[in-house]
């Protein structure tokens, strides 16, 4: 059974989200999500400066087996981008919770965040995935 | 045992399953004019002897004119060992094999053709080739689109000076993905795009696409259109002729910062002139944009105990893992005619590929000053070209070639129906296998033609 911190919000693509004190959020992709994908080769970092909009595209995690989409979990402007994953991709897979983290978001409108999944309902969304 | 293991049932079932009553209903999106049906004046069989006869006479019908024209495939002298060594049985396929590591020769000679084409374009990697020229600058199109992280533009800018065919073929490849180009005119003087001429504020472009030398053969400002393009946060698309970089600035030096991209024909590297093809295209770039090159790339790795060996990497960009999302959905590459490239370079070297290059521009200006010093024909664009020239005839140039024609001549390519403003202009060229001999008999040729006029 993989980790779901109770503290953070998620998306259906097995993003997790977390709302900073300064109105920022800061984002990866769930210990699910990297158990499904394996090892980690390259995560193409998102631009930061770049607007987006809730689900688009922003970087791409690839790994032994799979490259996989990472979408934006909400709008707003990425303003900053994990650097040090260029070298070290593999801190998706040993702390994608804290060091795997792939990028800091401005949100257009935090209430955004707000209606994402909290742990019971991601918890109860990765259950129905694996049926 | 059946090719094809499906029985009639499972036919069915599968169609039952998709709700479809026939195989036939599954095409019914084709219009009833596209389809062919049968092919009717091809004979149900015929022997070996029959078929070697059609094809022997069909040969003979294509006779051996002598060439003087180019305009993307150039007839140059193929050493014999290319060919014979590219046909050998251990090379002798058209595909990268499908089993790849268990074909390391193979893989080492992608490998070595890869070295040679990212040192001949100044850039830092190549892929192992695509389908042809034209759709090489369709694949850096698209690629270019998804790379530049600056630009959330779909608007490529397209010069006039390059290859008619090429602009068709990346319009019907890209425009359906709602990709623009956008086409810049050229200076009708100097025969290139006129750096100084282009708009301080472009708008939001993904990139431009610089031809060099251009399909006058003129050679285009590339430093200063470099520049201007990534000025303006857009990319820069390469369309080369790989025999003139053994003499030019290669892409990866233009300007600044270089082009990012570059592409082109292979086909002067070692492949004849064949009714079109099978040609190749080759394709490189900056490293920074490896991972969205289209195409097979082959890495060079150590296995477990620490000996060499060739691998195919970056697959991940490829469409068994990435699906719809692959880099492209093209599969083919072109082994064969890269084997060929490979060999024929190998043969050459750099300074023999710097002599051809030599040799074809030398004849190329030796024919053009003997035409033009007749009475009726003139040069048309006053910048430096690279082995291709345009040249202006005084008569109607249809009749003029007409009579050329009759004459086992190729004269050239007449560019009136591409660009109608070159009314009654012709593309000439003369590579390294045209002689003293050749060039003097189209002059006195031409001479006398236009002397009827």
């Amino acid at each position: 059974m993989s980790e779901i911190p109770a503290d953070l919000k998620y998306t259906k693509n097995h993003e997790w989200v977390k709302l900073d004190a300064d109105g920022n959020v800061l984002m990866g992709i769930t210990d699910h999500a990297q158990d499904l994908l394996g090892d980690m080769v390259y995560v193409e970092p998102p631009e930061v400066g770049n607007e987006v909009e809730a689900e688009d595209v922003c970087a791409v995690v690839e790994s032994v087996k799979a490259a996989s989409d990472v979408y934006s979990p909400v709008s707003g402007e990425i303003i900053e981008a994990n650097e040090t994953l260029a070298d070290t991709p593999e801190l998706v897979n040993n702390d994608p919770y804290g060091e795997g983290w792939i990028m800091r978001l401005k949100p257009a409108d935090s209430l955004e965040v707000e209606h994402l999944m909290d742990a019971d309902a991601y918890t109860a969304h990765v259950a129905s995935e694996d049926h | 045992m059946p090719f094809i293991p499906h029985t009639d049932e499972d036919i069915q079932q599968m169609l039952d399953v998709i709700g479809v009553s026939s195989v036939e209903d599954l095409f019914d999106e084709i219009p009833a004019s596209l389809r062919n049906d049968s092919l009717k004046t091809v004979p149900t069989q015929a022997t070996e002897m029959e078929v070697s006869r059609i094809m022997h006479a069909r040969a003979a019908q294509d006779g051996q004119p002598l060439c003087f024209m180019g305009a993307g495939a150039y007839d140059h002298h193929v050493p014999s060992a290319v060919w014979e060594l590219t046909t050998r049985g251990e090379f002798y396929t058209a595909y990268t094999p499908y089993q790849a590591e268990a074909s390391q020769g193979t893989l080492q000679l992608l490998y070595e053709y890869q070295t040679m084409m990212a040192s001949l374009n100044g850039l830092d990697v190549s892929n192992a080739s695509l389908y042809d020229g034209a759709s090489a600058l369709a694949e850096a199109v698209l690629m270019a689109v998804r790379a530049n992280r600056k630009s959330r533009s779909k608007r490529i800018l397209m010069p006039r000076t390059v290859h008619p065919n090429y602009r068709k073929t990346v319009e019907t490849i890209v425009s359906k993905q709602d990709i623009t180009l956008e086409l810049i005119d050229y200076d009708r003087e100097s025969g290139a795009i006129d750096a100084s001429s282009l708009p301080a504020e472009p708008g939001d472009f993904a990139a431009l696409v610089i031809p060099q030398p251009n399909f006058f053969g003129v050679l285009e400002d590339v430093d200063a259109l470099t520049d201007w393009a990534h000025q303006h946060k857009a990319l820069v698309i390469g369309v080369v002729n790989p025999i003139a970089l053994a003499i030019l600035k290669p892409p990866g030096e233009w300007g600044t910062d270089g082009a990012d991209i570059a592409c082109g024909e292979g086909q002067p590297l070692g492949i004849p002139m064949s009714s079109g093809g099978p040609y190749y295209g080759f394709m490189c770039c900056k490293q920074a944009y490896v991972r969205q090159m289209p195409g097979r790339i082959i890495g060079r790795t150590v296995d477990l105990e620490g000996k060499p060996g060739f691998t195919l990497t970056l697959q991940a960009r490829e469409q068994h893992i990435r699906r719809s999302k692959a880099t492209s959905n093209i599969c083919t590459n072109q082994g064969l005619m890269i084997t060929a490239t490979t060999i024929h370079m190998s043969l050459l070297g750099a300074r023999g590929l710097e002599n051809v290059a030599l040799n074809c521009h030398a004849n190329t200006q030796k024919l053009v000053q003997k035409l033009s010093d007749l009475q009726g024909v003139d040069t048309v664009f006053k910048n430096p070209v690279f082995h291709e020239s345009v040249i202006k005839i005084s008569a109607p140039l249809q009749e003029v070639m007409s009579a050329l024609h009759a004459q086992d001549l190729l004269p050239g390519f007449a560019l009136q129906d591409d660009y109608p403003e070159l009314e009654n202009c012709l593309l000439v060229c003369a590579t390294e296998t045209r002689t003293d001999e050749d060039i003097a008999t189209y002059v006195n040729h031409m001479e006398r033609i236009l002397g009827k006029h």
